[in-house]
Protein backbone atom coordinates (compact mmCIF):
# COMPACT_ATOMS: atom_id res chain seq x y z
CA UNK A 1 0.00 0.00 0.00
CA UNK A 2 1.54 3.47 -1.24
CA UNK A 3 1.66 5.57 1.93
CA UNK A 4 0.65 9.03 0.74
CA UNK A 5 -1.77 11.90 2.26
CA UNK A 6 -5.27 11.26 0.69
CA UNK A 7 -6.95 14.35 -0.96
CA UNK A 8 -9.99 13.57 0.26
CA UNK A 9 -12.04 15.27 2.68
CA UNK A 10 -13.62 14.34 5.96
CA UNK A 11 -10.84 12.45 7.79
CA UNK A 12 -10.53 14.00 10.71
CA UNK A 13 -14.46 14.55 11.16
CA UNK A 14 -15.55 10.81 10.61
CA UNK A 15 -12.47 9.57 12.12
CA UNK A 16 -13.01 11.68 15.38
CA UNK A 17 -17.18 10.25 15.09
CA UNK A 18 -16.13 6.52 14.94
CA UNK A 19 -14.00 6.90 17.52
CA UNK A 20 -15.96 8.95 20.19
CA UNK A 21 -19.30 7.20 19.38
CA UNK A 22 -17.50 3.67 19.45
CA UNK A 23 -16.23 4.93 23.41
CA UNK A 24 -19.77 6.32 24.69
CA UNK A 25 -21.63 3.29 23.36
CA UNK A 26 -18.93 -0.23 23.65
CA UNK A 27 -15.80 0.91 25.04
CA UNK A 28 -16.94 2.88 28.32
CA UNK A 29 -19.80 0.88 29.16
CA UNK A 30 -17.58 -2.41 29.07
CA UNK A 31 -14.82 -0.79 30.89
CA UNK A 32 -17.34 0.09 33.47
CA UNK A 33 -17.73 -4.05 33.82
CA UNK A 34 -14.15 -4.66 34.60
CA UNK A 35 -13.57 -1.23 36.58
CA UNK A 36 -16.83 -2.88 38.81
CA UNK A 37 -14.73 -5.88 39.03
CA UNK A 38 -12.22 -4.75 40.32
CA UNK A 39 -14.12 -3.41 43.30
CA UNK A 40 -13.56 -7.24 44.84
CA UNK A 41 -10.90 -8.73 45.92
CA UNK A 42 -8.54 -11.05 44.11
CA UNK A 43 -10.12 -14.08 46.44
CA UNK A 44 -13.70 -12.64 46.68
CA UNK A 45 -13.67 -12.88 42.75
CA UNK A 46 -12.55 -16.83 42.30
CA UNK A 47 -14.56 -17.22 45.14
CA UNK A 48 -17.40 -16.35 43.35
CA UNK A 49 -16.57 -17.19 39.42
CA UNK A 50 -15.64 -20.78 41.32
CA UNK A 51 -18.52 -21.50 43.35
CA UNK A 52 -19.96 -24.86 42.46
CA UNK A 53 -23.24 -23.39 40.91
CA UNK A 54 -21.21 -20.86 38.66
CA UNK A 55 -19.18 -24.30 37.76
CA UNK A 56 -22.41 -26.07 36.88
CA UNK A 57 -23.34 -22.98 34.55
CA UNK A 58 -20.07 -23.30 32.80
CA UNK A 59 -20.52 -26.78 32.39
CA UNK A 60 -24.03 -26.51 31.02
CA UNK A 61 -22.86 -23.31 28.30
CA UNK A 62 -19.77 -24.76 27.61
CA UNK A 63 -21.12 -28.37 27.39
CA UNK A 64 -24.56 -27.89 25.14
CA UNK A 65 -22.77 -24.99 22.65
CA UNK A 66 -20.09 -27.69 22.00
CA UNK A 67 -22.02 -30.62 20.68
CA UNK A 68 -24.30 -28.26 19.00
CA UNK A 69 -21.83 -27.10 17.25
CA UNK A 70 -20.14 -30.28 16.24
CA UNK A 71 -23.95 -31.12 15.17
CA UNK A 72 -23.81 -27.93 12.82
CA UNK A 73 -20.79 -29.00 11.99
CA UNK A 74 -21.49 -31.92 10.22
CA UNK A 75 -24.79 -30.91 8.99
CA UNK A 76 -23.60 -27.84 7.89
CA UNK A 77 -21.37 -29.23 5.50
CA UNK A 78 -24.16 -31.49 4.06
CA UNK A 79 -26.33 -28.79 3.53
CA UNK A 80 -23.40 -26.76 2.15
CA UNK A 81 -22.08 -29.03 0.17
CA UNK A 82 -25.84 -29.96 -1.50
CA UNK A 83 -26.73 -26.69 -2.07
CA UNK A 84 -23.55 -25.57 -3.96
CA UNK A 85 -22.82 -28.36 -5.96
CA UNK A 86 -26.65 -30.39 -6.63
CA UNK A 87 -30.23 -29.22 -8.24
CA UNK A 88 -33.26 -30.69 -6.50
CA UNK A 89 -36.19 -28.98 -6.58
CA UNK A 90 -36.87 -26.29 -3.63
CA UNK A 91 -33.31 -25.71 -3.33
CA UNK A 92 -33.79 -21.19 -3.10
CA UNK A 93 -36.11 -21.64 -0.72
CA UNK A 94 -34.06 -23.84 1.77
CA UNK A 95 -31.07 -21.24 0.64
CA UNK A 96 -33.19 -18.54 1.79
CA UNK A 97 -34.41 -20.82 4.99
CA UNK A 98 -30.81 -20.89 6.22
CA UNK A 99 -30.72 -17.26 7.26
CA UNK A 100 -33.73 -17.53 9.60
CA UNK A 101 -31.93 -18.25 12.67
CA UNK A 102 -30.28 -14.65 12.08
CA UNK A 103 -33.52 -12.54 11.55
CA UNK A 104 -35.56 -14.40 13.49
CA UNK A 105 -36.10 -12.90 17.48
CA UNK A 106 -34.72 -15.46 19.63
CA UNK A 107 -37.73 -15.07 21.70
CA UNK A 108 -39.86 -16.48 19.05
CA UNK A 109 -37.71 -19.32 18.19
CA UNK A 110 -37.71 -20.35 22.15
CA UNK A 111 -41.35 -20.39 22.51
CA UNK A 112 -41.80 -22.34 19.31
CA UNK A 113 -38.83 -24.76 20.42
CA UNK A 114 -40.14 -25.17 23.45
CA UNK A 115 -43.90 -25.99 22.53
CA UNK A 116 -42.30 -28.72 19.66
CA UNK A 117 -39.98 -30.31 22.12
CA UNK A 118 -42.33 -29.97 25.20
CA UNK A 119 -43.83 -33.56 26.58
CA UNK A 120 -46.85 -33.00 24.63
CA UNK A 121 -45.39 -31.24 21.66
CA UNK A 122 -45.56 -32.44 18.42
CA UNK A 123 -41.86 -34.06 18.59
CA UNK A 124 -41.55 -34.31 22.23
CA UNK A 125 -44.86 -36.21 22.14
CA UNK A 126 -43.04 -38.74 20.17
CA UNK A 127 -40.31 -39.30 22.47
CA UNK A 128 -41.94 -39.04 25.80
CA UNK A 129 -43.21 -42.87 25.79
CA UNK A 130 -39.49 -43.97 25.63
CA UNK A 131 -38.61 -42.05 28.57
CA UNK A 132 -36.66 -39.50 26.68
CA UNK A 133 -37.62 -35.84 27.68
CA UNK A 134 -36.11 -33.50 25.72
CA UNK A 135 -37.67 -29.73 26.69
CA UNK A 136 -36.14 -28.72 30.18
CA UNK A 137 -32.66 -30.80 29.60
CA UNK A 138 -29.23 -30.18 28.54
CA UNK A 139 -30.66 -32.09 25.36
CA UNK A 140 -33.51 -29.33 24.58
CA UNK A 141 -30.69 -26.49 25.47
CA UNK A 142 -28.69 -28.02 22.28
CA UNK A 143 -31.54 -28.26 20.02
CA UNK A 144 -32.26 -24.43 20.53
CA UNK A 145 -28.39 -23.79 19.91
CA UNK A 146 -28.19 -26.08 17.32
CA UNK A 147 -31.21 -23.82 15.73
CA UNK A 148 -29.09 -20.57 16.29
CA UNK A 149 -25.84 -21.92 15.04
CA UNK A 150 -27.04 -23.12 11.57
CA UNK A 151 -26.51 -19.81 9.61
CA UNK A 152 -22.69 -19.67 10.62
CA UNK A 153 -21.43 -23.32 9.19
CA UNK A 154 -23.46 -23.32 6.15
CA UNK A 155 -22.57 -19.76 5.23
CA UNK A 156 -18.63 -19.89 6.17
CA UNK A 157 -18.39 -23.33 4.09
CA UNK A 158 -20.34 -22.10 0.64
CA UNK A 159 -18.31 -19.57 -0.98
CA UNK A 160 -15.15 -21.63 0.20
CA UNK A 161 -16.91 -24.77 -2.08
CA UNK A 162 -18.21 -22.44 -4.76
CA UNK A 163 -14.58 -21.32 -5.16
CA UNK A 164 -13.07 -24.25 -5.12
CA UNK A 165 -10.98 -24.47 -8.40
CA UNK A 166 -12.05 -28.36 -10.09
CA UNK A 167 -8.55 -28.78 -11.54
CA UNK A 168 -7.43 -30.57 -8.31
CA UNK A 169 -10.61 -32.71 -8.59
CA UNK A 170 -9.85 -33.83 -12.21
CA UNK A 171 -6.42 -34.17 -11.50
CA UNK A 172 -6.92 -36.53 -8.30
CA UNK A 173 -9.86 -38.61 -10.72
CA UNK A 174 -7.52 -39.34 -13.66
CA UNK A 175 -4.63 -40.21 -11.71
CA UNK A 176 -7.67 -43.28 -10.61
CA UNK A 177 -8.60 -42.07 -7.23
CA UNK A 178 -12.32 -43.17 -6.29
CA UNK A 179 -14.48 -40.32 -5.28
CA UNK A 180 -14.55 -40.40 -1.40
CA UNK A 181 -11.07 -40.48 -1.73
CA UNK A 182 -11.11 -37.53 -3.61
CA UNK A 183 -13.27 -35.64 -0.88
CA UNK A 184 -10.97 -36.84 1.90
CA UNK A 185 -7.44 -36.34 0.43
CA UNK A 186 -8.51 -32.88 -2.16
CA UNK A 187 -11.88 -31.75 -0.70
CA UNK A 188 -11.70 -31.88 2.71
CA UNK A 189 -8.05 -30.22 3.14
CA UNK A 190 -9.80 -27.27 1.57
CA UNK A 191 -12.61 -27.23 3.79
CA UNK A 192 -10.81 -27.12 6.89
CA UNK A 193 -10.58 -24.12 7.99
CA UNK A 194 -14.23 -22.57 6.92
CA UNK A 195 -15.40 -25.36 9.03
CA UNK A 196 -13.37 -24.71 12.28
CA UNK A 197 -14.14 -20.77 11.33
CA UNK A 198 -18.05 -21.97 11.71
CA UNK A 199 -17.79 -24.29 14.33
CA UNK A 200 -15.99 -21.21 16.51
CA UNK A 201 -18.70 -18.92 15.73
CA UNK A 202 -21.74 -21.03 16.59
CA UNK A 203 -19.61 -22.53 19.43
CA UNK A 204 -18.94 -18.56 20.77
CA UNK A 205 -22.50 -17.53 20.02
CA UNK A 206 -24.32 -20.93 21.76
CA UNK A 207 -22.30 -19.63 25.04
CA UNK A 208 -23.58 -16.46 24.96
CA UNK A 209 -26.94 -17.33 23.69
CA UNK A 210 -30.24 -16.16 25.96
CA UNK A 211 -33.51 -15.97 24.15
CA UNK A 212 -33.85 -19.01 22.39
CA UNK A 213 -32.70 -21.10 25.35
CA UNK A 214 -34.40 -19.48 28.33
CA UNK A 215 -37.96 -21.27 27.61
CA UNK A 216 -36.89 -24.61 27.03
CA UNK A 217 -34.07 -25.12 29.51
CA UNK A 218 -36.06 -24.89 32.06
CA UNK A 219 -33.73 -22.81 34.10
CA UNK A 220 -32.96 -25.65 37.10
CA UNK A 221 -29.93 -24.24 39.40
CA UNK A 222 -26.56 -26.91 38.68
CA UNK A 223 -28.69 -28.97 35.88
CA UNK A 224 -30.15 -26.65 33.03
CA UNK A 225 -28.67 -23.40 34.67
CA UNK A 226 -26.56 -21.58 31.81
CA UNK A 227 -24.43 -18.80 32.53
CA UNK A 228 -26.27 -15.72 30.77
CA UNK A 229 -29.17 -16.99 32.77
CA UNK A 230 -27.38 -17.36 36.27
CA UNK A 231 -25.94 -13.48 35.62
CA UNK A 232 -29.33 -12.25 35.09
CA UNK A 233 -30.71 -13.94 38.61
CA UNK A 234 -27.50 -12.45 40.16
CA UNK A 235 -29.06 -9.21 39.09
CA UNK A 236 -32.50 -10.06 39.72
CA UNK A 237 -31.18 -10.56 43.69
CA UNK A 238 -29.44 -7.21 43.57
CA UNK A 239 -25.86 -9.34 43.62
CA UNK A 240 -24.36 -6.72 41.49
CA UNK A 241 -20.66 -7.55 41.99
CA UNK A 242 -21.13 -11.47 41.82
CA UNK A 243 -23.23 -11.03 38.47
CA UNK A 244 -20.60 -9.03 37.42
CA UNK A 245 -17.77 -11.44 38.22
CA UNK A 246 -19.34 -14.02 36.47
CA UNK A 247 -19.86 -12.10 33.51
CA UNK A 248 -16.42 -10.97 33.29
CA UNK A 249 -15.47 -14.42 32.84
CA UNK A 250 -17.78 -14.93 30.13
CA UNK A 251 -16.95 -11.83 28.58
CA UNK A 252 -12.93 -13.02 28.48
CA UNK A 253 -14.10 -16.65 27.23
CA UNK A 254 -16.16 -14.52 24.21
CA UNK A 255 -12.86 -12.27 23.58
CA UNK A 256 -10.62 -15.16 23.41
CA UNK A 257 -12.60 -16.89 20.79
CA UNK A 258 -13.01 -13.61 18.89
CA UNK A 259 -9.08 -13.68 18.70
CA UNK A 260 -9.19 -17.47 17.74
CA UNK A 261 -12.01 -16.77 14.98
CA UNK A 262 -9.82 -13.51 13.11
CA UNK A 263 -7.07 -15.67 13.01
CA UNK A 264 -9.13 -18.64 11.70
CA UNK A 265 -11.03 -16.50 9.34
CA UNK A 266 -7.41 -14.50 7.94
CA UNK A 267 -5.90 -18.36 7.45
CA UNK A 268 -8.99 -19.42 5.39
CA UNK A 269 -8.98 -16.04 3.27
CA UNK A 270 -5.36 -16.40 2.67
CA UNK A 271 -5.43 -20.17 2.20
CA UNK A 272 -8.79 -19.00 -0.41
CA UNK A 273 -6.22 -16.51 -2.36
CA UNK A 274 -3.63 -18.51 -2.93
CA UNK A 275 -5.55 -21.43 -4.13
CA UNK B 1 -41.73 -17.01 -1.25
CA UNK B 2 -39.51 -19.30 -3.11
CA UNK B 3 -37.75 -17.82 -5.78
CA UNK B 4 -37.78 -15.03 -4.19
CA UNK B 5 -34.96 -16.21 -2.09
CA UNK B 6 -31.40 -16.15 -2.82
CA UNK B 7 -27.85 -15.51 -1.82
CA UNK B 8 -25.13 -13.31 -3.17
CA UNK B 9 -23.26 -16.51 -3.54
CA UNK B 10 -26.14 -16.78 -6.44
CA UNK B 11 -27.15 -20.44 -6.17
CA UNK B 12 -25.68 -22.04 -9.41
CA UNK B 13 -27.50 -24.27 -11.74
CA UNK B 14 -25.25 -25.66 -13.58
CA UNK B 15 -24.77 -29.57 -13.65
CA UNK B 16 -21.18 -30.96 -12.90
CA UNK B 17 -19.32 -33.05 -15.34
CA UNK B 18 -20.07 -36.98 -14.56
CA UNK B 19 -16.61 -37.72 -13.16
CA UNK B 20 -16.85 -35.16 -11.11
CA UNK B 21 -20.24 -35.72 -8.84
CA UNK B 22 -21.31 -38.27 -6.84
CA UNK B 23 -22.94 -41.76 -7.49
CA UNK B 24 -26.79 -40.64 -7.73
CA UNK B 25 -27.72 -42.47 -4.34
CA UNK B 26 -24.99 -40.48 -2.57
CA UNK B 27 -26.68 -37.33 -4.54
CA UNK B 28 -29.86 -37.94 -3.23
CA UNK B 29 -29.16 -39.55 0.47
CA UNK B 30 -27.22 -36.19 1.28
CA UNK B 31 -30.22 -34.08 -0.31
CA UNK B 32 -32.50 -36.04 1.69
CA UNK B 33 -30.88 -35.48 4.71
CA UNK B 34 -30.12 -31.34 4.33
CA UNK B 35 -33.75 -31.65 3.43
CA UNK B 36 -34.92 -33.37 6.69
CA UNK B 37 -32.28 -31.19 8.54
CA UNK B 38 -33.49 -27.85 7.39
CA UNK B 39 -37.24 -28.96 7.85
CA UNK B 40 -36.73 -30.28 11.51
CA UNK B 41 -34.39 -27.67 12.72
CA UNK B 42 -35.90 -24.17 10.52
CA UNK B 43 -39.20 -24.91 8.83
CA UNK B 44 -40.80 -26.64 11.90
CA UNK B 45 -40.62 -23.88 14.36
CA UNK B 46 -41.47 -21.02 11.75
CA UNK B 47 -45.09 -23.70 11.10
CA UNK B 48 -45.71 -23.75 14.78
CA UNK B 49 -45.04 -20.55 15.48
CA UNK B 50 -48.45 -19.96 12.80
CA UNK B 51 -50.77 -22.63 13.65
CA UNK B 52 -50.16 -21.78 17.62
CA UNK B 53 -50.69 -18.19 16.68
CA UNK B 54 -54.21 -19.41 14.88
CA UNK B 55 -54.99 -22.12 17.06
CA UNK B 56 -58.13 -19.99 18.24
CA UNK B 57 -58.92 -18.49 14.97
CA UNK B 58 -58.95 -15.16 13.48
CA UNK B 59 -60.51 -13.62 16.06
CA UNK B 60 -58.61 -14.45 18.98
CA UNK B 61 -55.76 -13.75 17.13
CA UNK B 62 -57.02 -10.29 16.30
CA UNK B 63 -57.93 -9.68 19.68
CA UNK B 64 -54.50 -10.72 21.21
CA UNK B 65 -52.96 -8.28 18.98
CA UNK B 66 -55.07 -5.01 19.60
CA UNK B 67 -54.78 -5.53 23.20
CA UNK B 68 -53.13 -2.44 24.77
CA UNK B 69 -50.06 -3.99 25.81
CA UNK B 70 -49.48 -5.67 22.91
CA UNK B 71 -49.51 -1.97 21.03
CA UNK B 72 -48.03 -0.35 23.37
CA UNK B 73 -45.13 -3.07 22.81
CA UNK B 74 -45.56 -2.58 19.48
CA UNK B 75 -45.01 1.32 20.15
CA UNK B 76 -42.10 1.08 22.58
CA UNK B 77 -40.30 -1.41 19.46
CA UNK B 78 -40.41 0.73 16.61
CA UNK B 79 -39.50 3.62 18.73
CA UNK B 80 -36.12 2.17 19.78
CA UNK B 81 -36.18 0.56 16.40
CA UNK B 82 -36.29 4.21 14.90
CA UNK B 83 -33.52 6.01 17.18
CA UNK B 84 -31.39 2.79 17.04
CA UNK B 85 -30.94 2.30 13.82
CA UNK B 86 -30.44 5.70 11.99
CA UNK B 87 -27.84 6.45 15.11
CA UNK B 88 -26.11 3.75 13.84
CA UNK B 89 -26.35 4.14 10.63
CA UNK B 90 -24.84 7.52 10.70
CA UNK B 91 -21.95 6.19 12.75
CA UNK B 92 -21.71 2.56 10.09
CA UNK B 93 -21.43 5.30 7.12
CA UNK B 94 -18.49 7.14 9.44
CA UNK B 95 -16.52 4.75 10.43
CA UNK B 96 -16.47 2.63 6.97
CA UNK B 97 -15.23 6.62 5.37
CA UNK B 98 -12.66 6.62 7.98
CA UNK B 99 -11.36 2.95 7.95
CA UNK B 100 -11.24 2.69 4.05
CA UNK B 101 -10.71 5.95 2.90
CA UNK B 102 -7.29 6.42 5.02
CA UNK B 103 -4.61 4.69 6.08
CA UNK B 104 -3.55 5.25 9.99
CA UNK B 105 -2.01 3.01 12.40
CA UNK B 106 -4.16 0.66 14.54
CA UNK B 107 -6.95 0.20 11.71
CA UNK B 108 -7.09 -3.52 12.55
CA UNK B 109 -7.61 -2.99 15.83
CA UNK B 110 -10.20 -0.68 15.20
CA UNK B 111 -12.16 -2.78 13.40
CA UNK B 112 -11.73 -5.45 15.52
CA UNK B 113 -13.80 -3.41 18.01
CA UNK B 114 -16.27 -2.23 16.07
CA UNK B 115 -17.11 -6.34 15.87
CA UNK B 116 -16.86 -6.72 19.79
CA UNK B 117 -20.70 -6.40 20.33
CA UNK B 118 -20.88 -9.69 17.91
CA UNK B 119 -18.63 -11.24 20.48
CA UNK B 120 -20.63 -10.04 23.36
CA UNK B 121 -23.68 -12.13 25.18
CA UNK B 122 -26.73 -10.02 24.79
CA UNK B 123 -27.04 -10.31 28.95
CA UNK B 124 -23.67 -8.71 29.40
CA UNK B 125 -24.66 -5.71 26.61
CA UNK B 126 -27.77 -5.12 28.98
CA UNK B 127 -25.52 -5.53 32.35
CA UNK B 128 -22.76 -2.96 31.16
CA UNK B 129 -25.93 -0.27 31.29
CA UNK B 130 -27.05 -1.22 34.80
CA UNK B 131 -23.53 -1.00 35.93
CA UNK B 132 -23.17 2.43 34.65
CA UNK B 133 -26.88 3.80 34.89
CA UNK B 134 -28.41 1.92 37.73
CA UNK B 135 -28.70 3.02 41.03
CA UNK B 136 -25.83 1.28 42.56
CA UNK B 137 -23.87 2.02 38.99
CA UNK B 138 -21.33 4.83 38.74
CA UNK B 139 -23.66 7.52 37.29
CA UNK B 140 -26.70 6.53 39.52
CA UNK B 141 -26.51 8.80 42.79
CA UNK B 142 -25.91 11.40 39.99
CA UNK B 143 -28.87 10.52 37.87
CA UNK B 144 -31.20 9.80 40.84
CA UNK B 145 -30.64 13.96 41.95
CA UNK B 146 -31.23 14.89 38.80
CA UNK B 147 -34.33 12.85 38.56
CA UNK B 148 -33.61 10.94 35.40
CA UNK B 149 -34.38 7.42 34.43
CA UNK B 150 -32.39 5.45 32.14
CA UNK B 151 -32.27 2.02 32.98
CA UNK B 152 -35.69 0.37 33.30
CA UNK B 153 -36.72 2.89 31.50
CA UNK B 154 -36.79 3.38 27.47
CA UNK B 155 -33.35 4.85 27.29
CA UNK B 156 -32.10 1.83 28.68
CA UNK B 157 -33.63 0.06 26.04
CA UNK B 158 -32.57 2.34 23.31
CA UNK B 159 -28.92 1.95 24.46
CA UNK B 160 -29.00 -1.60 25.02
CA UNK B 161 -29.96 -1.96 21.66
CA UNK B 162 -28.03 0.23 20.04
CA UNK B 163 -24.76 -1.36 21.69
CA UNK B 164 -26.50 -4.77 20.53
CA UNK B 165 -27.11 -3.63 17.02
CA UNK B 166 -23.73 -1.47 16.69
CA UNK B 167 -21.67 -3.54 14.00
CA UNK B 168 -24.02 -3.98 11.57
CA UNK B 169 -23.91 -1.56 8.96
CA UNK B 170 -20.29 -0.80 9.79
CA UNK B 171 -19.63 -4.36 8.76
CA UNK B 172 -21.93 -4.44 5.15
CA UNK B 173 -19.88 -1.11 4.21
CA UNK B 174 -16.14 -1.84 5.57
CA UNK B 175 -15.37 -4.47 2.80
CA UNK B 176 -17.72 -3.15 -0.41
CA UNK B 177 -16.23 0.37 0.10
CA UNK B 178 -12.95 -1.35 0.39
CA UNK B 179 -13.14 -3.19 -2.70
CA UNK B 180 -14.41 0.12 -4.40
CA UNK B 181 -11.42 1.98 -3.64
CA UNK B 182 -11.11 5.84 -3.67
CA UNK B 183 -10.68 6.26 -7.27
CA UNK B 184 -13.93 7.77 -7.72
CA UNK B 185 -14.15 10.12 -5.08
CA UNK B 186 -10.61 11.35 -5.53
CA UNK B 187 -11.70 12.13 -9.59
CA UNK B 188 -14.61 14.51 -8.07
CA UNK B 189 -12.23 16.11 -6.13
CA UNK B 190 -9.95 17.14 -8.54
CA UNK B 191 -12.69 18.38 -10.04
CA UNK B 192 -13.56 20.81 -7.44
CA UNK B 193 -16.22 18.51 -5.64
CA UNK B 194 -16.83 19.53 -2.15
CA UNK B 195 -16.48 17.06 0.67
CA UNK B 196 -20.38 16.33 1.20
CA UNK B 197 -21.32 16.84 -2.14
CA UNK B 198 -18.82 14.00 -3.01
CA UNK B 199 -20.28 11.66 -0.56
CA UNK B 200 -23.61 12.31 -1.53
CA UNK B 201 -23.31 12.12 -5.55
CA UNK B 202 -19.84 9.76 -5.73
CA UNK B 203 -20.07 7.12 -2.74
CA UNK B 204 -23.15 6.91 -2.16
CA UNK B 205 -24.67 5.95 -5.49
CA UNK B 206 -21.77 3.40 -5.35
CA UNK B 207 -22.98 1.95 -1.81
CA UNK B 208 -26.47 2.37 -1.61
CA UNK B 209 -27.65 -1.88 -1.85
CA UNK B 210 -25.06 -2.42 0.35
CA UNK B 211 -26.04 0.53 2.95
CA UNK B 212 -29.59 -0.47 2.48
CA UNK B 213 -28.63 -3.94 3.10
CA UNK B 214 -26.92 -3.35 6.50
CA UNK B 215 -29.86 -1.16 7.61
CA UNK B 216 -32.62 -3.45 6.91
CA UNK B 217 -30.38 -6.60 9.31
CA UNK B 218 -29.74 -3.79 11.58
CA UNK B 219 -33.88 -3.05 12.28
CA UNK B 220 -34.72 -6.61 12.24
CA UNK B 221 -32.03 -7.28 15.17
CA UNK B 222 -33.16 -4.14 16.62
CA UNK B 223 -36.66 -4.93 16.73
CA UNK B 224 -36.35 -8.61 18.01
CA UNK B 225 -33.44 -8.36 20.69
CA UNK B 226 -34.19 -9.78 23.59
CA UNK B 227 -31.75 -10.51 26.09
CA UNK B 228 -30.12 -7.30 26.57
CA UNK B 229 -33.27 -5.16 26.41
CA UNK B 230 -34.80 -7.79 29.56
CA UNK B 231 -31.83 -7.17 31.80
CA UNK B 232 -32.44 -3.24 31.85
CA UNK B 233 -36.06 -3.16 31.10
CA UNK B 234 -37.67 -4.00 34.17
CA UNK B 235 -40.50 -5.39 32.59
CA UNK B 236 -43.07 -2.87 33.37
CA UNK B 237 -45.98 -3.97 31.06
CA UNK B 238 -47.39 -1.15 28.83
CA UNK B 239 -44.21 1.14 29.76
CA UNK B 240 -41.10 -0.94 29.09
CA UNK B 241 -41.88 -3.79 27.38
CA UNK B 242 -40.91 -4.52 23.51
CA UNK B 243 -42.66 -6.63 21.81
CA UNK B 244 -39.96 -9.79 22.49
CA UNK B 245 -40.74 -8.88 26.11
CA UNK B 246 -43.98 -8.46 25.64
CA UNK B 247 -44.11 -12.43 24.09
CA UNK B 248 -42.23 -13.94 27.22
CA UNK B 249 -44.41 -12.17 29.54
CA UNK B 250 -47.55 -13.77 28.14
CA UNK B 251 -46.18 -17.17 27.71
CA UNK B 252 -45.28 -17.02 31.35
CA UNK B 253 -48.07 -16.36 31.39
CA UNK B 254 -49.84 -19.33 29.92
CA UNK B 255 -51.22 -16.55 26.94
CA UNK B 256 -49.75 -19.28 24.37
CA UNK B 257 -52.14 -17.90 21.59
CA UNK B 258 -51.66 -14.62 22.41
CA UNK B 259 -47.55 -14.82 22.59
CA UNK B 260 -48.06 -16.81 19.27
CA UNK B 261 -49.83 -14.03 18.26
CA UNK B 262 -47.35 -11.68 18.95
CA UNK B 263 -44.39 -13.51 17.73
CA UNK B 264 -46.09 -14.25 14.45
CA UNK B 265 -46.00 -10.41 14.34
CA UNK B 266 -41.76 -10.59 14.95
CA UNK B 267 -41.95 -13.64 12.36
CA UNK B 268 -43.51 -11.55 9.48
CA UNK B 269 -40.62 -9.29 9.95
CA UNK B 270 -37.78 -11.58 9.90
CA UNK B 271 -39.30 -13.20 6.57
CA UNK B 272 -40.31 -9.78 4.86
CA UNK B 273 -36.22 -8.80 6.18
CA UNK B 274 -34.90 -11.35 4.28
CA UNK B 275 -37.16 -11.43 1.37
CA UNK B 276 -35.75 -7.50 1.18
CA UNK B 277 -32.05 -8.87 1.62
CA UNK B 278 -32.35 -11.45 -0.80
CA UNK B 279 -33.47 -8.54 -3.22
CA UNK B 280 -30.87 -6.49 -2.87
CA UNK B 281 -28.25 -9.41 -3.13
CA UNK B 282 -29.43 -10.50 -6.48
CA UNK B 283 -28.75 -6.16 -7.34
CA UNK B 284 -25.64 -6.85 -5.99
CA UNK B 285 -24.55 -9.74 -7.79
CA UNK B 286 -26.07 -8.17 -10.99
CA UNK B 287 -24.08 -4.84 -10.35
CA UNK B 288 -20.96 -6.71 -9.77
CA UNK B 289 -21.42 -8.50 -12.71
CA UNK B 290 -22.44 -5.50 -15.13
CA UNK B 291 -19.14 -4.44 -14.70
Amino acid sequence: MAKRKSVLPGRRLTLGFTILYLSLIVLIPLAGLVVKTAGLTLPQFWETVTSPRVLASYRVSLVTAFFAAVVNVVFGLIVAWVLVRYRFPGKKLVDGLIDIPFALPTAVAGIALTSIYAPNGWIGKLFDPLGIRIAYTPLGITLALIFIGVPFVVRTVQPVLQDLESDTEEASVLLGAYRWRTFRRVILPELIPPLLTGFALAFARGIGEYGSVVFISGNMPMKTEITPLLIITKLEQYEYSQATAIALVLLILSFGLLLIINSLQRWSNRRLRSS
Amino acid sequence: MAGAVTTVTAVSNETRPKHLTEARWVRWTLIGIALLFVSVVILLPLITVLLESFRKGWSVYIEALKDPDSIAALKLTLTTALIAVPLNTIFGVAAAWAITKFTFRGKNLLITLIDLPYAVSPVISGLVYILLFGAQGFLGPWLFEHDIKIVFATPGIILATMFVTFPFVARELIPLMESQGVQDEEAAVSLGSRGWRTFFRVTLPNIKWGLLYGIILCNARAMGEFGAVSVVSGHIRGETNTLPLHIEILYNEYQYTAAFAVASLLMLLAIVTLIIKSLIESKLVRSKHGE
